[in-house]
């Protein structure tokens, strides 16, 4: 019998009750809650005069329909349909009884970044949440995923979702990344590699050197975009680095509770001779800063590439990329360097970290963005946002002429007052180019945070590598 | 969720192939905080104006069809967006039954989901229920999940088919949770398991 992979150990340890069709009945250890996925489903409970069996793995935090900007606790500050999704949140949270971190708490934020901060991610867990982007806290070695609200709802009564087992898949980094490279840079990679199908019925498991040296936040961004990539969930087995950041959290075990989790943390890796369906190795010293051309994540090329001829793909892809270019108001054979920006966006839960704003403040440090340009920097929690206040990187996005917002998901999608207008094109460090997704008729470029603020000064596109 | 066993109700018919879900309930209304109170807008572009004015024409805006409880429809009800919005909407509205030649794969099980029996009919059966539904209010066609028949006005039975585990759900109105709740007992004893090896989550 061959051995067991990451996947295949999580998994095990949470398998309740298993049909001889291979339905299982999975316990879920954690279960993040936004404003948008959730209303309908506590809405259920209460129809049916049901509980939340777990309230206390239950956390909640409005972060899609928040406005970033000073004066949001009003609610007045929200236009009505999002007004009404935010206070129902903070209506079932109490009657409810879950963890609720509302905009007025210092702590709220993206929900994927404030899980991992307050330490209610941790390795070995079940971690599921009504948004597809729950793939981040797969970083810890957590199988996390996300749900839909019939599902929301059957989580929240039972702690348990009803789920059959995807496949194995080994994504490999190899190797040291260049200088200018970023997880960022790997994730859309990956995806450019595979294809956004291309994980479709599969669990990535990311490791190899390039992987490992990565940090944790670095490690959150590659499995983030897991999710884009068609997998069910992204993870990396828990090392070191990643019991460092887990240690002293709020909701991170303790003192012999402490000491017996790391005890466990330590079996959770694949075994070397544990079966993968499939395998994909990257050289990490291929992987070049690149950028996204067209408006899906699989269009992404080394930032020294031009803009691809629809007819050098093949099948429905030659459609698909010439009505790409056309939406985003490019032509076939442009240097991406040519393409001219008139918006920055750094956030999200991709790239709305502490080491994400470190990064770009690091390229922007004593420079000014483009006279026109509109450069906000969202960070992914009130927490981040006081620790770059204090580290003295708010002052530098200031100074260059950026705008320093509250938590939330901003303009990573056009739910809240932040959107592109028509027409107008984005450098984003967040994770979704689709038609539309920052606002109707808006174009983006997804980038890491470095890759972002070099667009940002030089009002194009930019090989960050020319600026390091 | 409500039970399904017998329904007696009026029909009405919507002979349109390939009513999508965005038909059903546009994306302007995925804002909402609940499943009920959508019914206002189920159909909403077909159903009003652009001044929010009823269509009289619309076949649930005439007045023998306003408490219509069963829809007859053409080929692939129900395809495109997999939104629960839609059955959301048609069961707030009243809409216990669909029947129809083919139904879209994901629409079909959100329906069970959500208290409501898509039936499939071949297209002969299907354009008699559609002549009898033209009726209005006065034909009530009769739905027997138990038996597995569909009746008409006049009184012609017509059998289906269903799967049996999805009829067991809906006449006991079973939904995946209450299922799960059954299973109360293996999660207790699991959550203790699990609390004695993983104490910390
Ligand atoms: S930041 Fe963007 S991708 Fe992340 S949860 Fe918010 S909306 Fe979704």
């Amino acid at each position: 019998m061959s051995g067991k992979t990451l996947y295949d150990k999580i998994w095990d340890d949470h398998v309740v009750q298993e049909d001889a069709d291979g339905t299982c009945l999975l316990y879920i250890d954690r279960h993040l809650v936004h404003e948008v996925t959730s209303p309908q489903a506590f809405e259920g409970l209460r129809m049916a005069g049901r509980k939340v069996r777990a309230p206390e793995k239950t956390i909640a935090v409005p972060d899609h329909n928040v406005p970033t900007t000073a004066g949001r606790e009003d609610p007045a500050s929200m236009p009505d349909d999002s007004r009404v999704q935010v206070a129902a949140l903070d209506t079932n949270a109490k009657e409810f009884g879950i963890h609720y971190y509302p905009v007025s708490d210092v702590r709220q934020g993206i929900v994927h970044i404030v899980g991992p901060e307050q330490g209610w991610t941790l390795p070995g867990m079940t971690v599921v949440c009504g948004d597809s982007h729950t793939a981040t806290h797969g970083a810890f070695g957590a199988l996390a995923h996300g749900i839909g609200t019939s599902e929301v709802e059957h989580v929240l009564a039972t702690q348990t979702l009803i789920q059959k087992k995807s496949k194995n898949m080994k994504v490999e980094i190899t190797g040291k990344l260049r200088p200018g490279v970023t997880a960022k840079d790997i994730t859309l990679s990956v995806i450019g590699a595979t294809g956004t199908a291309g994980g479709t019925g599969y669990v990535i498991e990311y490791c190899g050197e390039a992987i490992r040296d990565l940090s944790m936040e670095g490690r959150m961004t590659v499995c983030n975009m897991a999710i884009e990539g068609g997998a069910r969930a992204g993870l990396i087995a828990p090392d070191e680095k990643t019991f460092e950041y887990c240690k002293g959290r709020p909701h991170a075990p303790k003192g012999a509770a402490w000491e017996a989790a790391v005890a466990y943390w330590k079996t959770l890796f694949s075994d070397d001779d544990a079966h993968w369906d499939k395998v994909i190795t990257l050289k990490g010293e291929d992987i070049a800063p690149v950028v996204t051309w067209g408006t899906s994540p699989e269009d992404v090329l080394p930032i020294t590439a031009t803009v691809p001829a629809p007819d050098s793909f093949k099948g429905g892809k030659v459609e698909a990329a010439k009505r790409a270019i056309e939406y985003m108001g490019l032509e076939a054979g442009q240097k991406l360097t040519d393409i001219q920006i008139d918006t920055v966006f750094i956030g999200s839960c991709t790239n709305g970290r502490i080491e994400d704003l470190r990064a770009a403040a690091q390229i922007l440090k004593g420079k000014k963005v483009k006279d026109g340009m509109r450069a906000m920097v969202v960070p992914g929690s009130g927490l981040v946002r006081a620790q770059a206040e204090e580290e003295g990187l708010a002052q530098i996005f200031i100074d260059a002429g950026f705008e320093w917002r509250l938590a939330g998901c901003s303009m990573c999608l056009a739910m809240n007052p932040d959107q592109l207008a028509p027409g107008e094109r984005c450098a984003a460090t967040s994770n979704r180019n689709f038609e539309g997704r920052q606002g109707r008729g808006g174009r983006t470029h997804l980038v890491s945070p470095a890759m972002a603020a070099a667009a940002a000064i030089t009002g194009h596109l930019t090989d960050v590598r020319e600026m390091i | 969720m409500e039970k399904f066993e017998k329904l007696s109700g009026i029909a009405a018919p919507m002979p349109l192939v390939n009513i999508d879900t965005d038909m059903i309930i546009p994306k302007q209304f995925l804002k909402t905080i609940k499943r009920s109170g959508l019914g206002v807008n189920l159909f909403d572009e077909m159903r009003y104006d652009n001044d929010g004015n009823e269509i009289p024409d619309f076949v649930l805006n005439k007045p023998q069809y306003r408490q219509a409880q069963i829809l007859v429809a053409g080929d692939n009800f129900g395809c495109g967006s997999s939104r629960e919005h839609a059955p959301w909407a048609l069961a707030d509205f009243g809409i216990r039954c669909v029947i129809s030649t083919s139904f879209a794969d994901i629409f079909f099980n959100n329906c069970f989901k959500n208290g409501i029996l898509p039936i499939v009919m071949p297209q002969e059966v299907v354009d008699v229920l559609m002549n009898d539904a033209e009726k209005g209010a006065n034909a009530r066609i009769e739905v027997d999940l138990e038996a597995q028949t569909v009746t008409t006005s006049d009184g012609q039975s017509f059998a289906f088919e269903v799967d049996a585990f999805k009829k067991h759900c809906l006449m006991n109105g079973l939904d995946d949770i209450g299922l799960t709740m059954e299973k109360a007992s293996a999660i207790d004893s699991f959550e203790a398991k699990a609390a004695a090896a993983r104490p910390w989550a």
